[in-house]
């Protein structure tokens, strides 16, 4: 990977060459005199992508495919153990000190949980101010509060003077995500990653977090990268979607290329899975067995092939696939990725009987 | 006609608290025949996790309860529990053979409800030998292996610890103890919240089969409707501690007569169909159950509210067939038991 392979276009805000993040297993006393090799847990596993202004990317899959590492990383909460992340064209992976200060004022994370995420301690001003002391930013008091409260009216708090001086306890859910989200805006960011914003919050509540951004989405071109495990809200929010198995992106491309032509078995098998709020809906079977392998000891060949219903023996267990172009901008990690795609997915593949379209 | 396996009559649960009484189940009447499931569908905190709890009486001290009626094959299992200012006994003689033998329950969080120092198979076992304390070892251990059987575990994972289980394994575990004694009836509290989508569906299929295979009758509790579309027969919507639509689920789903849920509906992005479409949001939150709205619960959030809304509680009204509202204007607004559905 040299940087000039890398083309730079002015629309993309952010690369992802082949990104990788490999956790050290400690070992006990005895075990370094026994002389255990250093075992590692390969979160994330060379992954690549793009995201152009304006565009959220969708990062789906199950708990322990390395989504939130990757989301951490591309932050630089982590440091990754190789791989480029090139921000406006410049390489972010190994800075340090006041250079990855400068860099983060630029790119913002909402945390799953608003219920820990925001310090109970502090108002709603202290919190969606702080970044702005981090970062002296405003001259003034008077110019960082109408900071604050651009923010917090960006979030749909209205009027903001009402909750500047309430405590966390006093709001509900959704008011302390909209807080989460008000910290992330006040820096004016060119990027934000957002970790499962919605998946602790109530049906009733989560709809609006979406649309509110989704609507901050169109007024600033921001771009997103939305990471969660439901391939609905996936598709719901996100222009592209990539989906993650054992620290590797199996599937990418747009939302409904992915969500109606899926043409990877593990892409099948989530979609399949999630259930219909249709009582009419006939439901397939998911056609994968056991259960996700450790990250540690992975499978060789294509790591999904144990559970796979198309493996073939001598091709997937031996050689690793990779992402192929199956149509334009949308790429596939299987030996049988362009013979999946052909045949089409329907997804009450497997149901008892075939009904409706 | 014979009495429904378990009938709930005007059911009014009140907590105690210093800010004054939590109103956390109002007048909920519902019942369950044999085999049916029922899904009981809302959001966190409108009391439907306290409506399980009050069938089994497992409620916390300063749970008062104010009316009603529980029955379980037509015999009441609450009134004898009930003390003279509301609050029950949790040791009686009577309930205490209804729990588990009768009806057992899955709890919400089951990842965490095996004691993590005691091998799973001896807590299935101790459930067995407290109501069959005549039964020998070898017997109960053959009925552990049946369950693990059943549920889809291999039974040489009988005697490990919780902690030696993956997720989806600790939930079959967890469902082949709420089947240990062959309970008629279930209550399973967000069963598979905490799963991942495929393990979830594997445990959803396995439920619906066991089901089918015992004949138990289950009380399905959740917030997720298309949890509830995919195993139950009848549902429930509560909010704020009444329950504002009932019916079939097929009922519900196509022919929605309450403005609640047709935004719960709503409110859920699909896989399938437009993408485009804007979900909608329900504006506000749930109320603070100590002090309720006055009329309708739902008026401050609703986009139909008119004046009358404001001032008068509306009553559950039949729409059809086995199907209620609680909508002063539901026959103007959905129709009369068709259309209009979300």
């Amino acid at each position: 990977m040299t940087d000039e392979n890398v083309e730079i276009r002015d629309e993309v805000v952010l690369q992802v060459r082949d990104l990788r993040k490999l956790f050290e297993i400690k070992r006990s006393f005895k075990e370094v005199l026994a002389r255990r090799p250093i075992l590692y847990v390969k979160a994330v596993d060379g992954i690549s992508f793009d995201i152009r202004k304006g565009e959220i990317l969708g990062l789906v899959g199950e708990s322990g495919c390395g989504k939130t590492t990757t989301g951490r990383l591309v932050t630089r909460l982590e440091t990754p153990t190789s791989g480029h992340i090139y921000f406006h064209g410049v390489d972010v992976a190994k800075l340090q000190g006041k250079a990855l200060k400068a860099f983060r004022r630029h790119v913002q994370m909402i945390f799953q949980d608003p219920y820990e995420s925001l310090n109970p301690r502090f108002t709603v001003m202290q919190t969606v101010m702080e970044p702005l002391l981090i970062h002296g930013i405003g001259d003034t008091y008077d110019e960082k509060l109408e900071m604050v409260i651009q923010a917090l009216e960006d979030a749909e708090l209205k009027p903001a003077e009402e909750y500047l001086d309430r405590f966390p306890h006093e709001l509900s859910g959704g008011q302390r995500q909209r807080v989460a989200i008000a910290r992330a805006l006040v820096l004016k960011p060119q990027f934000i990653v957002a970790d499962e914003p919605v998946s602790m919050l109530d049906v009733s509540i989560r709809s609006g977090v979406m649309n509110l951004m989704l609507d901050l989405r169109e007024k600033y071109h921001l771009p997103y990268i939305f990471i969660t495990h439901d391939i609905a809200v996936a598709r719901y929010m996100s222009d592209r979607m990539a989906v993650m198995y054992l620290g590797k992106i199996v599937e990418i491309g747009e939302s409904d290329n992915v969500v109606f032509n899926p043409s990877h078995p593990y892409t099948r098998a989530l979609i399949t899975a999630v259930p219909v709020p249709d009582p009419d809906h006939k439901h397939g079977r998911v056609q994968i067995k056991g259960e996700l392998p450790s990250p540690i000891n992975l499978p060789p060949g294509c790591r999904f092939h144990p559970r796979c219903p198309y493996m073939e023996k001598g091709i997937c267990d031996v050689k690793e696939p990779e992402l192929v172009e199956v149509a334009e901008g949308h790429m596939v990690a299987c030996h049988f990725a362009r013979k999946l795609y052909e045949e089409g997915f329907s997804p009450s593949e497997g149901a008892e009987e075939a009904t409706q379209a | 006609m014979a009495a429904p396996l378990l009938e709930l009559e005007n059911l009014i649960v009140h907590f105690k608290t210093h800010r004054g009484w939590v109103h956390a189940v109002d007048n909920v009447s519902f019942t369950i025949g044999k085999g049916q499931t029922l899904g009981l569908v809302g959001e966190s905190g409108c009391g439907k996790t306290t409506t399980a709890f009050s069938i089994l009486q497992i409620l916390p001290y300063n749970a008062h309860v104010k009316g009603g009626d529980v029955r379980l094959k037509g015999r009441s299992i609450l009134r004898d529990s009930v003390k003279e200012d509301g609050t029950i006994d949790p040791f009686n003689e009577n309930i205490r053979k209804v729990r588990w033998k009768e009806i057992s329950m899955i709890f919400q969080g089951a990842m965490n409800a095996f004691n993590p120092v005691y091998k799973v198979g001896d807590q299935i076992a101790e459930a067995i030998r407290v109501h069959y304390p005549d039964m020998s070892e070898q017997e109960i251990w053959k009925r552990i292996e049946e369950l693990y059987d059943l549920v889809g575990i291999p039974k040489d994972r009988i005697m490990n610890y919780p902690h030696e289980y993956s997720g989806g394994m600790k939930q079959r575990a967890i469902i082949a103890m709420a089947l240990a004694l062959n309970p008629s009836l279930i209550i399973a509290d967000e069963p598979t919240t905490a799963l991942d989508v495929i393990t979830q569906d594997r445990i959803l299929g396995e439920m619906k089969r066991i089901q089918e295979e015992t004949k138990t009758a289950m009380l399905l509790i959740t917030h997720d409707v298309s949890v509830v579309a995919e195993l139950s027969d009848k549902m429930a919507v509560m909010y704020a501690g009444q329950i504002v639509e009932m019916g079939t689920t097929r009922q519900i789903f196509k022919e929605t007569a309450h403005p609640y849920t047709e935004a719960l509906l709503g409110a859920f992005p699909s896989i399938k169909g437009d993408k485009k479409k804007r979900l909608k949001a329900i504006p506000g939150s749930p109320p603070d159950l100590i002090s309720p709205p006055r009329g309708c619960r739902f008026h401050p959030r609703c986009p139909y509210a008119r004046e009358r809304c404001l001032e008068d509680e509306p009553e559950l009204i039949k729409v059809g067939d086995g199907h209620y509202s609680r909508c002063h204007y539901t026959e103007e607004l959905f129709g009369a038991g068709q259309g209009g559905g979300a």
